[in-house]
Formats: C-alpha cells, structure tokens, sequence
C-alpha cells in the first residue's frame, strides 16, 4: 500500500505541493490529473523517493521512505517500475540492454534466462525481434513501450506512468492506454498514471486524484469525476479555457 | 558588491560540500558494490585507449622543444651533454604528469562532464535511481578508478616518447655525443624521479573524473546547462590539477629529501 502524508514541496519560492495526503491500495489503479505545472510529476517523484519532501510521509507497504538515504532506498525501489515521459531509455545501449538493464546485478540469472525474459516483455509491449535496435532508430510510440518493458521485466509490485500518452497521435495513445489496462491485469500490478489526456484517464483508472491550486481536489472513481457539476473539475474534464464553457 | 563576494564564498563552499559528499558516496561505493569488471574495462579504454594520440604528440612535441631550449641554454656554459638529463627530470617530475593530466582533462572530463550531463537532463540518471541502482556505482565508481589506472600509464608513456624524441633531437640535429648524453641522463635521473610523476598522475585522475562526473551530475537542465557544466570541468579540473600539482611538488620533495 502506498499512503502520502500531509506533503509539501517547494522549488525556491515557489509552492508545487500543499498538504497533500492520500492512500492507494494493493493493486488499484489509479490516476493523477492535474493543469500542466501543477506538481503532478513532483507528485510521482515523490512517491518513488526520487524527491525529498519539506514536510510530510510517503510510506510504501507502511516503511517511511523519507528516513531512508539513497543506498536504502534502492531495496525500496526494486517494488517500482517507473515509464517516464521521455522514456528515459540509456541511448548507448541496445534495446535488450535497456530492458536487460535491471538485471545486471542478479547473478543467478543466466544469459539465457535474461534474454528470454528480455524477449517476453518486448512480446508483452507488442515489440517483438527489436532486441538489437538502438533507442535513436525508435518513433516516441516505440521508446515508451520500450520504457514500459524495462519497467515491468523484473514483474515490480508498483508500475508509475508519467504522461505516457502526451506527444503520441490517438492511435499511438490507444495502444499505450491498452498496454496499460493488460499490465495490470496480467501482472496485476498497482499502477498509478499521471496524465493530462481525459480519454486516457478514464479507461485505465478505477480510482481519480486530481490535482488543484497545489493540493487534492478531487479524490473519486472516474464515472463520478466525469459527471461532477463542480466548475474547476468540468473546466479540466472538458478542456475549456473559459469555465462558461463548460458542458454541463 | 559586499553581497556578491558573500554570494561567491556561499556557493564555493556549498559546491565543495557536494564535492565532499560525492567523495563519500564514492568511497562507501567503493567498499559496498561489487565492480563490474566490463564497465572498468570500457573506461579504462574510453579514457586511456582513446586519449592515445594526445598523449603521443604531447609527449613527443614537449620532449623535442624541452631539449632544443636546454641546449640553447647549456651549450653557452659548455654543457650540452647535460641536455637529456635535465629533460628526463623535468619530464617525470612535472611535465609529463601535468600536461597529460592538462590534455586528458580536456579531452575526457569535458567527455565525462557532457555524457553524464545529458543522462542527467534526459532522466536517464532518474532511471537508474528507479531501477534500483546508484548513479555513483554505475557513472562514477568506474570512470574514477579507471582514470586512476589510465593516467599513470599516459603520463609514463608521455615521459618515455618525450625523452626518446628529445634524444632524436640532440643527436641527430644539434649534434650532441649520444653516449654521453643518455649516460649523463641515467645518471641523474632517479627512480624517485618516476615515482613522484607516477603519483601525480594517479592523483591527478582522480582529480580529472571527480570533477567531470561532478558537474555532469549537478549540472543545469537544457543543452546551455550541458554546455557550462563541459567548460567548467575542464576549467576547474585545469586549475585544481595546477594548484594540486605545486603542494604536491613540496609534500614529496620533503618526504624524498629534496626540501
């Protein structure tokens, strides 16, 4: 279970998050939406223990991540798989290495064993025979699947999605939103995706946070979000500048 | 002006404080993460291997100009076979050290600085942290130690072409007697002489790859952030290896005996 804690973050002056708490459970899938800016990747960066908080508790399985030093906090990572979301793959290596990446330092694993493990979540991203491939000769679609196989290949608990449909055409994002909905059923992993595209938001979540004026707003399951009359929430959920606009 | 020379002094001691804390993060590295053995042999390649033809010209060129200057010099008091001897010492004990370490700061700490910089702002170093591995162990532990091997091995081999193409030098365009010259230079170089140049060089590495991986790791986002952290590897591993090298030069005269 991950629980986040009366948070807050600030970059110099300026304020991200303010007092941000929330639980997510064992195999939920949740989604964090919020205006560009708002602190929704902080958010997440948090969650992993790639950013200190000023104040408040992030727990992972009720460990307090934040008394933990950078070396401690590799164990704790070994639960997470994170797709960033310029997928973040070591451009000098192949895509086998990429993905193969997390198990160099697992001595029991034979070549064999890691290749075929290597191949099976390239099967998995719909990658199939791309294993010698260069991350610079892949489209944007193609290197986030790649990041969601090296993510997922040594079967994490936790799998963290920041924007992984932004830059991507519909088609494109449909088939990641896909890839998304078969991780977690298969694997059945928790996932938690930040995100700005409502279509995306709506198919792989089961549980919504959004992100406003730097706390939690909105805390609900995505059918009660899409017919919430709330102004700031049918401003997000319709993508209107102007908060007349809005449909209902 | 009060302000910013108070400025200035907070952020040198806050980026040796970084310094600091990435000495220690290397050293508790050092004692905790098994190396892998294929990421010191690419460094030691990427450093030593590729920095081959820098050395040699520096070497060679120093040597023949360091010799041809001694002899313009010796031969007015009627010492031209001391020529090689002056420059074998002054090659092992500061010139090959420091200008190979000034080259190999050039070459490979602006490399170390750019390569890690761009991991840095293209989230590849966030990656690593998630996939449960410390950037220290997997950038910073290899390229230290391999810097540590390469440049020794650089700065003998820098001393070695520059005394060989000083004496080409001497004997076959100044004319000087090659016995007695390549005697005189036994003579007076000792083994002492290496050692103190080999020292240095490994020092200096270490200075070279600690101060490249360091700004590489803290520089600033976007290709203006990759770009200042570049130059100020070079810049500032420059002048810490010049610096080093004068207090290094006094520590080991006394312990020799020289001072």
């Amino acid at each position: 279970m991950i629980e986040v804690r009366h948070l807050q973050k600030s970059f110099g002056a300026a304020k991200i998050l303010n007092d941000v708490s929330f639980q997510i459970e064992n195999g939920e899938s949740v989604v964090i939406i919020g205006r560009s800016g708002g602190g929704k990747s902080v958010l997440l960066k948090h969650i992993v223990g790639l950013l200190k908080p000023d104040s408040g508790e992030v727990l992972i399985d009720g460990e307090n991540i934040e008394l933990l030093n950078e070396r401690q906090l590799l164990r704790v990572r070994e639960k997470f798989g994170m797709v960033f979301q310029g997928a973040a793959l070591f451009d000098s290596m192949t895509v086998a290495e990429n993905v193969a990446f997390p198990f160099r330092n697992h001595k029991h694993l034979t070549a064999g064993e890691i290749a075929s493990r290597v191949a099976a979540a390239l099967d998995m991203v719909d990658l199939p025979g791309t294993q010698n491939r260069k991350p610079a000769e892949l489209s944007g679609g193609m290197r986030k699947r790649v990041g969601l196989a090296r993510a997922i290949v040594y079967e994490p608990q936790i799998v963290l999605y920041d924007e992984p449909t932004t830059g991507l055409d519909p088609i494109v994002s449909d088939s990641i939103d896909k890839l998304i909905i078969r991780v977690r059923d298969q694997l059945k992993v928790t996932s938690i995706v930040v995100t700005h595209d409502m279509r995306s938001a709506r198919r792989v979540g089961n549980h919504v946070l959004m992100l406003h004026d730097k706390s939690i707003y909105a805390n609900c399951t995505p059918e009660s979000l899409f017919a919430s009359p709330d102004p700031i929430i049918r401003q997000f959920v319709d993508g209107v500048a102007d908060a007349k606009e809005c449909l209902i | 002006m009060n302000f910013s020379v108070k400025q200035r002094i907070r952020y040198v001691l806050s980026e040796l404080g970084q310094i600091a804390f990435l000495i220690k993060d290397i050293f508790s590295s050092l004692l905790t993460f098994k190396i892998i053995w294929r990421d010191l042999l690419f460094q030691i390649y990427s450093i030593g291997v590729k920095s081959q033809t820098v050395v040699l010209v520096t070497g060679g060129f120093t040597g023949m100009v360091l010799g041809a200057q001694t002899y313009f010099q010796f031969h007015k008091v009627k010492m031209d076979t001391a020529t090689l001897a002056v420059v074998s010492v002054s090659l092992c004990d500061e010139l090959g050290p420091v200008l190979t370490a000034l080259m190999v700061a050039g070459r490979v700490g602006a490399s170390i600085a750019a390569e890690i910089g761009t991991m840095r702002v293209t989230e590849q170093i966030d990656a690593l942290r998630t996939l449960a591995t410390h950037p220290v162990d997997y950038l910073v532990l290899p390229r230290m130690i391999a810097a540590q091997i390469a440049l020794p091995l650089l700065a003998l081999e820098a001393i070695v072409v520059g005394i060989c193409s000083s004496y080409l030098v001497c004997v076959h365009i100044l004319g000087i007697e090659h016995v007695y010259l390549w005697e005189n230079m036994l003579l007076y170089t000792n083994d002492v002489d290496i050692v103190i140049g080999l020292v240095k060089a490994f020092i200096f590495g270490g200075i070279i790859a600690l101060i490249g991986c360091y700004k590489g790791l803290t520089c600033g986002l976007g290709a203006e952030g990759v770009g200042l952290a570049t130059t100020e590897a070079v810049v500032y591993s420059s002048i810490t290896i010049l610096i080093t090298n004068f207090f290094l030069t006094l520590v080991m005269g006394k312990l020799v005996g020289l001072l």
